[in-house]
This record gives C-alpha cells, sequence and structure tokens, in this order.
C-alpha cells in the first residue's frame, strides 16, 4: 500500500509573507487582524480583516510580503491576488522540498492540486465595475484567466513543469483540506509521486466583506479592537474575521522520498469526508458532519484516538460552531478525550476560507515536529465547558504524536486530516 | 510621428515587460518581443484607449509588429 509522506511546506499568512515568520508570530501569540487598508471600509459593517503584511519582502527579511519576490511585474497584472500568493507558497513549498522534475518521466508524476473558496473576486469586483462604465471592449483579455479559481493550480503547473493531475478543490472553507485529501488520493492511487498541494485566498474587497457581513458570518462588535475580534470558544465571541494568504505542501509518496533522502515532516496517515445535508451556512446542530468526518479520518489512519493528542480545529469564533465543533470532537474521542489539546489557529490568522485548510495543514505538520501547539489566543473567557484543553493564549510545548485537523464548509462540506511521525 | 512611436514604446515596455531599446520599429510582437495571443489583444486594447480610436478585430489582425501599429494609428488619428 502507498503511504503518502510530506517533504515541503510553504505559506503566505496574514501573520508573515513566509513560513517561518508565519509559525514564529504564530507561536507568539500575535494577532494578524488589523483595519482593513486595502479599500476604505467606512460604512461597512465588518471594518477588519487579516491582511497578509506587504513590504519588501525577501531582502528586507522582516516577514513582509512582495510578490515581486515570486513574479514579474507584468506577470503580476494578468492574475488576481490569490493566483499570486498560491504561487508565492507554492514555490516555497517546492524549494522547501529540494525536488524538482529532472525529466519528462518527473514531470508526468507530479501533479498540483489549489482550492480556494472564491477564487477571482476582486478581479471580477473590478471588472464588472469597468463593463458597466466603459463597455466590453475594454474588459481585460486576462480576465477570466486570472479570475478562474483552476488557474492557481494552472499557473503552478506552468511554472514548475508539473505535468501530472491537474486539480482544484472548490469547498469553500474546506477547499483547502479537501486539496490536500484528494491530492493524497492520487498518489495512493498511483496517478502521482509526488502532488504540490495548497489552497489560496484574497477576498478582502469591497464585495467580499459585504457579502459575508450581510450573510451575518463577519464579527461586527471589535471594529475599535480588530486584534481582538477572533475569539474561538470566547463568550465575546461574534463572527469570523476574514483572512488571505495561501499554504501548500509537497506530498510524496514514500519510497519515492526515501530513494531521494529527502527530509520527511510526517506522513499524512488519515482522510475523512462528509456532508452535513443540513444547511447552506450553518453546520448541522447536532455536529453529525463533523463527528462522522472525523470518525472516517481516524479509522483510514487505523491508529487508536489515543494517538492523536492536538486537534487543530476549524474554529472559526463564530456563536454557533465552535461548540458544535467541540461537541463533535468530545463525541468521536469519547474517553480519549483526556490529555486531548485542541485549538483554533484562526485566532491569530483569521479566517483564510479556501486557504484556511491548507496553512492550518502546515500549522499541524509544523506543531508535529517542532512539539509546541499554537494558542487559541482571546480565549479570556470561554463559553464552553470541556475537558479537553483549549490551549488559552499561550502556546503549548507538548510531545505530540498524531494531530487532526478539521475544515468545515458553507454548504455542509466536512473534511479530516491527520498527520503523525514518520518512523523509519 | 515619433511621439506616437515613444507613447507605442511605453505601451508595449509596460504590458510586455521588456527593455525599451528593443522595442523598435521593426520589432513583431509575438517574435522579437515574446508576445503570446492574448498579449497582443491587450496591446490592441491599449492603444485604442491611449489614443482613443478603435481598432476593429480584423484591423488588429494586421498589426503584428511595432511599425504595424504606429502606422494604423497615424492614419486613424490623420
Amino acid at each position: 500500500m502507498r503511504k503518502v509522506v510530506i517533504t515541503g511546506l510553504g505559506a503566505v499568512t496574514p501573520l508573515g509573507g513566509d513560513l517561518n515568520s508565519s509559525w514564529k508570530n504564530l507561536i507568539s501569540g500575535k494577532s494578524g487582524a488589523s483595519t482593513i487598508t486595502k479599500f476604505d471600509p467606512t460604512g461597512y459593517p465588518c471594518t477588519i480583516a487579516c491582511e497578509v503584511p506587504l513590504g519588501d519582502g525577501l531582502s528586507a527579511h522582516d516577514g513582509s510580503f512582495n510578490a515581486n519576490d515570486w513574479i514579474s511585474l507584468k506577470d503580476q497584472k494578468k492574475v488576481d491576488t490569490f493566483i499570486l500568493y498560491g504561487i508565492a507558497a507554492a514555490e516555497m513549498a517546492l524549494k522547501d522540498s529540494g525536488w524538482k522534475p529532472q525529466t519528462d518521466e518527473d514531470s508526468f508524476r507530479a501533479g498540483v492540486g489549489v482550492g480556494s473558496g472564491i477564487g477571482g473576486l476582486a478581479s471580477i469586483e473590478k471588472t464588472a465595475l469597468l463593463l458597466n462604465e466603459k463597455g466590453p471592449r475594454r474588459v481585460s483579455p486576462f480576465f477570466i484567466p486570472g479570475a478562474l479559481i483552476n488557474l492557481a493550480a494552472g499557473q503552478i503547473s506552468i511554472k514548475n513543469n508539473l505535468k501530472g493531475p491537474n486539480l482544484a478543490a472548490v469547498t469553500a472553507c474546506a477547499s483547502g483540506s479537501h486539496s490536500i485529501g484528494e491530492g493524497a488520493q492520487m498518489i495512493k492511487n498511483n496517478k502521482a509521486d509526488l502532488m504540490l498541494v495548497g489552497g489560496a485566498e484574497a477576498a478582502i474587497c469591497p464585495i467580499g466583506m459585504a457579502g459575508f457581513s450581510a450573510s451575518r458570518a463577519l464579527s461586527t462588535n471589535f471594529n475599535e479592537m480588530p486584534e481582538k475580534a477572533s475569539r474561538p470558544y470566547d463568550k465575546d465571541r461574534d463572527g469570523f474575521v476574514m483572512g488571505e494568504g495561501a499554504g501548500f505542501l509537497v506530498l510524496e509518496e514514500l519510497d519515492h522520498a526515501l530513494s531521494r533522502n529527502a527530509r520527511i515532516y510526517g506522513e499524512l496517515k488519515g482522510y475523512g469526508v462528509s456532508g452535513d445535508a443540513f444547511h447552506i451556512t450553518s453546520p448541522s446542530e447536532d455536529g453529525d458532519g463533523a463527528y462522522r468526518s472525523i470518525l472516517m479520518a481516524i479509522n483510514d489512519a487505523s491508529i487508536s484516538k489515543e494517538e492523536i493528542n492536538y486537534v487543530n480545529a476549524h474554529g472559526t469564533s463564530t456563536p454557533l460552531g465552535d461548540e458544535i465543533e467541540l461537541r463533535a470532537v468530545e463525541r468521536a474521542f469519547d474517553s480519549a478525550v483526556d490529555g486531548l489539546a485542541m485549538s483554533s489557529t484562526k485566532s491569530s490568522t483569521g479566517h483564510l476560507l479556501g486557504a484556511a485548510g491548507a496553512i492550518e495543514a502546515v500549522f499541524s505538520v509544523m506543531a508535529l515536529n517542532e512539539n509546541i501547539i499554537p494558542p487559541t489566543i482571546n480565549l479570556d473567557n470561554p463559553s464552553v465547558e470541556t475537558k479537553i484543553d483549549l490551549v488559552p493564549n499561550i502556546a503549548k510545548e507538548k510531545e505530540i504524536k498524531s494531530v487532526l485537523s478539521n475544515s468545515f464548509g458553507f454548504g455542509g462540506t466536512n473534511a479530516s486530516l491527520i498527520f503523525s511521525h514518520y518512523y523509519n | 510621428m515619433s511621439d506616437t512611436l515613444e507613447k507605442v514604446q511605453a505601451i508595449v515596455v509596460e504590458h510586455l515587460g521588456v527593455e525599451a531599446d528593443k522595442v523598435t520599429a521593426s520589432a513583431s510582437f509575438i517574435e522579437d518581443l515574446g508576445a503570446d495571443s492574448l498579449d497582443t489583444v491587450e496591446l490592441v486594447m491599449a492603444f485604442e484607449e491611449e489614443f482613443g480610436i478603435e481598432i476593429p478585430d480584423d484591423a488588429a489582425e494586421t498589426i503584428l509588429s511595432v511599425g504595424d501599429a504606429i502606422n494604423f494609428i497615424d492614419s486613424a488619428k490623420s
């Protein structure tokens, strides 16, 4: 049976334009939230978001992101920002893995899978206004290919000469996790030996903020204190804070990785999926979909529940969702909840929508390797009573055996991933 | 006339990311300056916008070089 290991990681997040800065800030309990700078949010119900810090990028060594480090200026104009983040994070992951295709066969056996919840929304918004103002002949020929969700995978495959499976999971807030799970399936089913997988999102634009506020999904009570707004499990939580960025993993078939002496971060041991069939935006009250997705991942991993001692939660900071997931985890783990820690890194990064599952998978693998659990920040007064350690405010050093990462999307789509150590 | 050349050069440099000295009158967009089929569509749109003219699709298909663009623009303006 083919096994899937992780040999590369990359991320662009509101905590930093690269993985090292992001992880450092994450375990220091920093928040990536601020008043929106991308447009003037005056008059919007929610005026805050978690934006990727822009600056001079690599040359500045300050954790800022600069697109010029990753893609030429002329090519930047042809793609939506979510694709820029995706290209950058994918290249970071591939570089981290130390692999690139040398032969045609290498290229044929390596693929890409990149999810996004809403893709080129900002480009669509801008172009719709342009169309209205100047008519159809002023619409750029690059508008469609620059906004399509699968062009993130398309562009990454072109830049890195990857000719294997070319996919794009689109499952709202579970897109990143599904991209990773489905990428692993490609390897397990011998359709590829390597998959560069992840998620990318950049939906902090007027229509994105207006739309999610209208659905009552976003926090509106903390506009004056942005860094306090994302507070999963806290009694004052009132909705999520929109984030942006991208996360990527290099998934590789075990023997392929061993034969080139790759550095192995761990094994993707389990993948669970389910649907709620309940409501377009709310999870089912009994957490049934989450419960089944978690159990399927545990069964797939063929490990005991006690082997999992950290859960990186979906935990978006919504009044209903946080507790529903918590109860589903309690039910799934049963007596094994003793010794279980669960934190939501969305408390620091905000909700990256289609990229959330991907950066959270990256953070899960980092936790596994560093034996540090990132905190749930802003957890001043939990609204829940639980035996599970929610890791309030301060990161915890702990020997991590296996990690469960959950992502649940609008429409009731659920994904759970389990990462374990690989032992030779 | 040379004003047209300068403006066309600026547009080509911006959209194709090439050095200005490569953008000579005889330079072909695709063969010499690395444009693909979508790039040429965008260039024609940029010329329309800059010079306030309309370049119908069948005419656009004949604009293959910097010189072709200048000739079309100058005759459209006169």
